[in-house]
């Protein structure tokens, strides 16, 4: 809530245009709005949809449920044996956690004052008599998930619970329109408009790079393509954050993501602080650091863990344990991202690259909610790269750079699913609900061809081969109107609807050693490993979850059962989940930085003279230059490209560029990405057919190699098959996984990869793979950044051949042998197991 | 050098994988089928045809090229082999109404690829009932000379038993890489064939499913890879 704080400009005015109740309260605590909140206030009460971006503690959540509350409490109470009227507000939040959070916090001030309003919550937790009675006597605010929003919508009786709507507030919008979960939640706030034309909005946001795609997202986009844009109110950021790099008194190392180097003196600024939280970007970087903090946490401190895998009791207990100011600190990973109020922490140490400066901004927000006084954060970079990395985020903080990625065309599966809830709720017009869908932001360049074979695809699935009229969804009714053909697929879609989906986890539960068959059912559960992962494990590996060293004994129905180990190293779980890419302006940042030895005087002095080094034994490359350099190291060439555009953008150049050189006889035999770099080996002296022209570096890396290279590799790749299992779960062609049915439906169901084949082999064209393919492009395969950097580079291709190892080749040739060439990997395996059983049977 | 050796050398130069069973050679096609040169016989187990419409009959429209895919396998299989009689060794449709939905284009591939040869349908739990309007003749069992074709492995089979089912798959676990792939499982007294259709799941051979039914110390998975089959002893299995 607002402290007292002179804002320069009258707002007495508007001050004594609130309610009585609120005068008084104001009063009584001691406080004056802000003049964001009375701003807010005004213009929603004028009729405007609005965007409020603010810094953490600036009061926003206040700020937007002022005009609700304020409404509210002037709106005559309803008489006894009236009828009840709907939902005023409905207030949107990513995180089940939050609106809970929000609920507690909104209670307060409205008993205090007295206030007649009811605030309920309505997550998948809420139990089933509580959901009906809510349909029956709706409360006047609801707080919500998107998820939610989609069952609620797709009901029935959805049109009359909204009736009586003003107000949608969207908190942490700035999280929830990145990603399809902001695709469906945008086709859900179009239908609120049709049942509620004049309904206003309200996003709140942290700073974000683009304000204006925010505002077009909360309001009606014109039906002729006209962009229309919310009101906008910007609060400026509090006190400056003060940020520093470790400097540490150790070597940094060459590569790895542990920082195992900097642990003392990360242990010794928990100590000099009451409350620190420790950032890391992955699952398995936070178990390994939780590790090795404990190995020389000599006094005992209350040090904790809170990730996504954990079971969700054992992360209750470590929240509230932190909202007591009970612990030292948390290593936590981005569950912890979103504004959920955490006591009072005085430090937040990043463990890793940020690699976003507008994600360092939110994560270092956590530390110190009051935003008059400055947050407190030290980046330890686990690299040399990372050095880098971590100098650019921080000048970019202070600079107050924003690289929130921009905004994604709505996808196509999400549709085919808003859709399908569409019907669900009652028949619909073609005409009119594609109408509705281009009003959202995201669809707004939505054809009516697509959106019609989006409708055909919900009826029979939309193949060429059209076998399945007889058993459509939906039909086309004499009246013009589509119309569900059964009930029991609205009972369907209830199961399957929303966008999150989860790889195939398994509980993983403690047991004894060697425990065998029927006595291993036991045990407490620790939490959820990806299946992926603990397939790779064979009996007895051991591993790191939870906080313990785990001895792996078994899967058994959907349990992985593990002893504990006492074993120094295991082997680490690697999540999927959790890696960003390196945002687009901090690889720039990162360029400049190469290219300005003036600015290595900023860098610690063992990364400055790391790039001295290089500078005299090779090249730096300038900002917009790609530099190759190529070396033999052992009996192999080596080509290493720096772009610094990114993982999974390498990934891909990697791919394709193993397949060019393939079909120029360089015979390449594997590469290697990492966020900064790309190394790719093989049997030919790369360098020296560049010298004598055999081979072309313009041609190498000519941007038509995303034309038909991409193609066929992208159609092979074990990445689609992925991204085609998200899609079609999602499109409502394959259940969802439900915990604890997943394996009495492995007889009846039909696995993805084999629909993907088929589909792949027989309808090229379908509607699905050309989502599917779309979505790989943006997501997992990053092509438009990687085209992006072909079309930059282009006639800056700076190429040095070496006769050994640079300095800067170092970091990615440490990589090598942690990953392989996929393809045709597998059946190599094959055969050498194959090969094991000729050999044995030889002798 | 033992003679299991030197076949499987053999075989291997061919990319053939010759089985020695109950005293009978066989030929596992990494297609998934498998031939008895001597009879001229080839067989296919669970086909599980019209699975995909099976589907949609309860609203989950994938798509309907299953049955397509699937026999024009079994038509490029009947093309490199060339057998005067052909098992189909149970669940050949995914359930009893499979074939009143089979679409007339791939009635008549399944047609033209019964023409000319013995065609025998075995009964499956998905299918007890033979095919009415397809011909070809059914039976539970079949025993031909130290062979006996059913569709679920009996436990207390005897020598020479060649069934499916249970759809094998095999999985190793090499270099923190697993590899999973369906498989003809064998001791050499019982095999157990892989599904062929092109919506087959399958099951692990560790799985408790399997469990007594193969003496383990002579268990080989002979795993499907693209273009041969890979035998690999069971202590690599996992």
């Amino acid at each position: 809530m607002s402290k007292p704080r002179p804002d320069g400009f009258a707002q007495a005015d508007l001050f004594l245009t609130l309610p009585k109740p609120f005068i008084d309260w104001f009063g009584e605590k001691g406080w004056q709005p802000r003049a964001h909140q009375l701003e807010l206030l005004g213009r929603v009460q004028g009729g405007e949809s609005m965007l409020l971006i603010a810094p953490t503690g600036a009061g926003k959540t206040l700020a937007g449920f002022l005009p609700s509350l304020t409404d509210l409490a002037m709106r005559a109470r309803r008489k006894p044996g009236e009828a009840h009227r709907g939902v005023h507000t409905l207030y949107i939040s990513p995180l089940k956690a939050l609106a809970v959070d929000i609920k507690r916090n909104l209670e307060t001030p409205v008993a205090e004052m007295g206030l007649p309003i009811s605030i309920e919550t309505r997550t998948g937790d809420t139990p089933q008599h509580k959901r009906q009675r809510q349909k029956l006597i709706p409360p006047e605010i609801l707080l919500t998930t998107p998820e939610q929003l989609a069952l609620l919508i797709a009901a029935g009786d959805a049109a009359r619970f909204f009736e009586d709507l003003e107000v949608v507030i969207f908190d942490e919008l700035h999280s929830l329109v990145t990603s399809k979960r902001g695709h469906l939640l945008a086709l859900g706030l179009a239908r609120l408009r049709t049942f509620r034309p004049e309904l206003k909005t309200i996003g709140l946001s942290a700073t974000v790079a683009e304000p204006d795609e925010l505002r077009r997202w909360l309001v009606s986009q014109g039906p002729m393509g006209e962009i229309h844009m919310s009101g906008v109110i910007e609060v400026a950021g509090g006190a400056k954050p003060e940020i520093t790099i470790l400097k540490s008194r150790e070597r940094v190392p060459w590569s790895g993501h542990s920082a195992r180097y900097a642990m003392s003196e990360v242990y010794e600024a928990i100590r000099a602080h009451q409350t620190t939280l420790l950032f890391v970007n992955t699952r398995s970087q936070a178990e390994l650091l939780f590790q090795e903090l404990w190995k020389i946490n000599d006094d005992s401190l209350p040090i904790a863990l809170h990730h996504g895998s954990l079971d969700v009791s054992q992360r209750r207990k470590v929240e509230q344990a932190m909202a007591a100011n009970a612990l030292r600190a948390v290593v936590a990973t981005s569950t912890l991202d979103l504004g959920i109020d955490w006591g009072d922490v005085d430090l937040v140490v990043h463990i890793g690259a940020p690699k976003g400066a507008s994600r360092l901004a939110q994560r270092i927000g956590r530390s110190n909610h009051r935003m008059d006084e400055p947050s407190k954060a030290i980046l330890v970079p686990a690299n040399r790269f990372e050095v880098l990395e971590c100098q650019a985020a921080l000048d970019a903080n202070y600079l107050g750079a924003q690289d929130t990625p921009p905004l994604r065309e709505g996808s196509l599966d999400v549709l085919a699913q808003h859709v399908m809830g569409t019907a669900c709720a009652g028949p619909f017009n073609a005409a009119a609900l594609h109408a509705e869908v281009t009003s959202s932001a995201p669809y707004a360049a939505l054809s009516r061809a697509d959106f019609d074979r989006i409708i055909d695809f919900v009826a029979t699935g939309g193949y060429a081969l059209r076998s399945y009229e007889q058993y459509a969804r939906i039909r086309l009714t004499a009246d013009g109107s589509w119309r569900l053909t059964h009930p029991r697929f609205a009972q369907q879609y209830r199961l399957n609807a929303g966008t999150i989906i989860e790889a195939p986890m398994l509980d993983v539960r403690l047991t004894r050693s060697r425990a065998k068959g029927a006595n291993a059912r036991g045990g407490p559960v620790l939490g959820k490993i990806e299946e992926g992962f603990l397939e790779s494990l064979v009996h007895g590996d051991t591993f790191l979850f939870a906080g313990k060293t785990l001895r792996y004994e078994g899967i058994r129905e959907n349990a992985c059962f593990a002893s504990t180990a006492n074993d120094r190293d295991p082997a680490i779980p690697y999540y999927a989940g959790g890696k960003f890419p390196l945002s687009t302006y901090l690889a720039e940042q990162v360029r400049t930085m190469l290219s300005e030895p003036e600015r290595w005087k900023a860098l610690p002095e063992q990364v400055g003279e790391w790039l001295a080094i290089q500078k005299a034994k090779s090249i730096l490359p300038k900002r917009d230059e790609l530099l190759i350099e190529t070396f033999p190291r052992g009996e192999r060439y080596y080509m290493v490209a720096y772009p610094f555009e990114g993982r999974l953008a390498h990934q891909t150049l990697g791919m394709l560029l193993t397949k060019r050189l393939e079909r120029a006889k360089a015979r390449p035999l594997g590469f290697v990405a990492t966020d900064y770099a790309l190394a790719v080996w093989g049997l030919m002296d790369f360098g020296r057919m560049f010298s004598r022209n055999e081979l072309s570096l313009s041609a190498l890396f000519d941007e038509d190699m995303l034309g038909d290279d991409l193609e066929a590799w992208l159609d092979e790749s074990f990445l689609l098959k992925r991204t085609f299992r998200y899609c079609a779960t999602i499109a409502g062609l394959i259940e969802k996984r439900h915990p604890g049915k997943e394996k009495s439906g492995r007889q009846m169901t039909v696995s993805s990869d084999l629909i993907y084949d088929v589909l792949r082999s027989h309808d090229p064209g379908h509607i699905l793979l050309e989502a599917t393919r779309a979505d790989a492009a943006q997501g997992l395969l990053d092509v438009h950044r990687l085209g992006d950097m072909l079309s930059r580079i282009k006639g800056r291709i700076v190429h040095k051949g070496l006769e050994q190892i640079s300095p800067l080749a170092v970091p990615i040739m440490l990589e090598i042998g942690k990953e392989s060439v996929a393809g045709d990997a597998q059946e190599a395996l094959l055969a050498e197991a194959a090969d094991e059983l000729l050999k044995e049977s030889m002798l | 050098m033992n003679q299991a050796a030197a076949s499987a050398l053999d075989a291997e130069r061919n990319h053939e994988c010759i089985l020695e069973f109950a005293g009978v050679q066989l030929v596992a096609d990494p297609a998934g089928c498998l031939y008895w040169p001597q009879e001229r016989l080839l067989v296919f187990s669970d086909l599980h045809l019209e699975k995909g419409s099976s589907q949609a009959v309860r609203g989950r429209m994938i798509p309907p090229y299953d049955t397509g895919a699937t026999l024009k396998m079994v038509r490029d299989c009947i093309n490199r082999w060339q057998p005067s009689s052909v098992i189909s060794l149970g669940d050949s449709f995914h359930d009893g109404g499979g074939e009143g939905r089979l679409p007339d284009e791939f009635r008549q591939l399944l047609t033209d690829c019964m023409t000319g040869r013995d065609w025998v349908w075995i009964s499956g739990n998905h299918d007890p009932m033979p095919p009415a309007a397809l011909g070809g003749v059914a039976a539970d069992v079949l025993a031909l000379g130290p062979l006996t074709f059913r569709h679920e492995p009996l436990p207390q089979s005897g020598c020479g038993e060649i069934s499916g089912h249970l759809h094998p798959q095999a999985r190793i676990v090499r270099r923190g890489k697993s590899v999973r792939r369906r498989c003809f499982a064998t001791d050499g007294s019982r095999l157990i064939m892989p599904a062929f259709g092109a919506y087959t799941g399958g099951l692990n051979i560790r799985d408790k499913a399997f469990s007594g039914l193969f003496d383990l110390s002579r268990l080989h998975a002979h795993v499907m890879g693209r273009e041969r089959i890979y035998t690999i002893d069971s202590k690599q299995l996992v």
